[in-house]
């Protein structure tokens, strides 16, 4: 089944083991809300710096609404499975949401929107503590990170708010270290 | 009488084996380098305190002086993973290149899959099949914690897994890392002695069969399928290799590792297998100090 064949059903669009590749561009859209792989790439660009070639290897794919997946490779779409690559991604919301994993990944990279905390910090905050704290740049969602073992290592994602942090590290995911 | 007793005839010194049966097993971890190189996770490692030794034959499996490798900053970052020793053998054998396709017929939790997905460099396709949804949900966080990109998660009966949703090609390797029944991990379960029974060697031994053909169908001509499990049951092993040898199109290869390993056997409860099962590999725990296992490479056709 192509992009074509659901466009404009809505129950179709939210097959929850079907994963369907995004389009290149929004041109090329056919299903409503679908952001595009340029879309996707720029906006990583935009919010963190991080360097479009960065996601060269990778396709990106939606499960459900607004859930986008990285897969390292190429493969016909749309693919029947529980998952494909790693999630990324929270789109279809005012304010496009990275995932913990993506942070981890590709934050290293980043440029900007990057928090960098010291170690007891750094502990609050993969302990899922939202926590004061000064910052002059942007609100919204920040990569979170340390110094750790020889240099920057991203710890996953934060959202800033009037002089707050609130860690968005999933509770499965939260550790007392 | 323990079930561990059966296995006398087959190993060459007993009371050891009994002796490293009855002792914990050391903890050890996998380096992972899609998350971070080996050199940075062992400076981690050391700046956290946590002594580690290298094992000879692989330098990302370390052993390491800490109970809960789990609770480090290098786990947090996805740059290690609670990997036993010996289980980190058969995807060395899988021996896969990136950009292949390979299949991971039960791959819950996937402790195996994310390191194909490491040996591939994160390129390529890894289909991580299991029975077990509550499993693969396991899986799913480990391979994302790991940072792996490359993995397609299925939720099959392996017996009839279909290539359909990937193309319909065959895989350029398999893995079958069996259900079975386990005494390898009694350093870690004791419990699977008491649990151990006749009757469910023969049901996971149909299983196991079932299982393996589906994955020598499924690999290109040429291709390798690695079959491994955690049990000295001859039974689920070389019985097992038998079965498929005659049924499939497809031979055992050697296996080159620098573990110490006994050869598979051809002979038990008298039954006799075809000559060729003698070059899967056994691990005793008393030899390496490690859990129980037996690996085999097939070549698919010739
Ligand atoms: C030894 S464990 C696999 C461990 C895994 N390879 C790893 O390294 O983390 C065996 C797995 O086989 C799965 N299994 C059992 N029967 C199966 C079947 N018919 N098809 C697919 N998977 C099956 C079980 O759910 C279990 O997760």
């Amino acid at each position: 089944m192509s992009d074509e064949d659901v466009e404009g059903n809505d129950l179709d669009q939210n097959v929850s083991h079907r994963l369907d590749r995004v389009p290149n561009t929004a041109t090329e859209r056919t299903v409503e809300g679908r952001p595009s792989r340029e879309e996707i790439v720029d906006w990583w660009q935009e919010r963190f710096g991080i360097p479009p070639e960065t996601f060269e290897g990778h396709t990106f794919w939606e499960k459900g609404a607004g859930k986008i997946w990285a897969y390292a490779g190429n493969l016909d779409s749309p693919i029947e499975a529980e998952s494909l690559g790693m999630s990324v991604l929270r789109t279809r919301q005012e304010h496009w949401k990275p995932t913990t994993e993506a942070a981890q990944r590709w934050g290293e990279e980043a440029t900007r929107n990057v928090i960098v905390l010291d170690r007891e910090r750094a502990r609050r905050f993969v302990a899922g503590e939202d926590q004061e704290i000064e910052w002059d740049g942007d609100w919204g969602y920040l990569i979170v990170a340390h110094e750790f073992a020889g240099g920057r290592a991203p710890l996953g994602v934060g959202l800033y708010l009037h002089g707050e942090l609130r860690s968005q590290i999933p509770k499965g995911r939260r550790r007392e270290i | 009488m323990d079930v561990l007793e059966r296995y006398e005839p087959l190993v060459d010194d007993p009371e050891a084996f009994y002796e490293t049966c009855r002792r914990p097993l050391p903890t050890t971890v996998r380096a992972n380098p899609i998350k971070a190189p080996v050199e940075r996770v062992r400076r981690a490692l050391d700046d956290e305190g946590v002594a580690w030794t290298a094992s000879e034959w692989n330098p990302h499996v370390m052993t390491v002086e800490t109970d809960f490798p789990g609770n480090t900053w290098a786990n947090f970052h996805g740059w290690i993973h609670g990997q036993e020793e010996v289980s980190a053998l058969p995807p060395v054998v899988v021996d896969p290149r990136p950009g292949e396709r390979v299949f991971d017929a039960c791959a819950a939790p996937g402790g195996k899959t994310t390191q194909l997905a490491a040996l591939m460099d994160d390129e390529g396709l890894v289909v991580a099949n299991d029975s077990n949804l509550g499993r693969l949900s396991a899986l799913r966080s480990n391979a994302e914690r790991l940072g792996v990109t490359n993995v397609a998660v299925t939720n099959r009966d392996a017996r009839r897994f279909s290539l359909d949703p990937f193309g319909s090609e065959p895989f350029d390797r398999a893995l079958v890392d069996a259900p079975c029944s386990c005494e390898g991990t009694v350093r870690k379960n004791p419990e699977v002695i008491d649990e151990w029974s006749q009757s469910h060697v023969e049901h996971v031994a149909g299983l196991q069969k079932g299982i393996l053909r589906r994955a020598v169908q499924a690999t290109k001509e040429g291709g390798v399928v690695v079959y491994s499990t955690c049990t000295f049951a001859p039974e689920e092993n070389e019985a097992v290799l038998d079965h498929v040898l005659e049924a499939e199109d497809c031979r055992i290869l050697p296996i080159d590792t620098d573990l110490e390993t006994r050869p598979g056997v051809t002979e038990w409860d008298g039954e006799e297998y075809d000559p060729q099962v003698a070059d899967a590999v056994r691990i005793y725990p008393h030899h390496n100090d490690t859990g129980g296992f037996f690996c085999a490479k097939l070549e698919v056709g010739g």
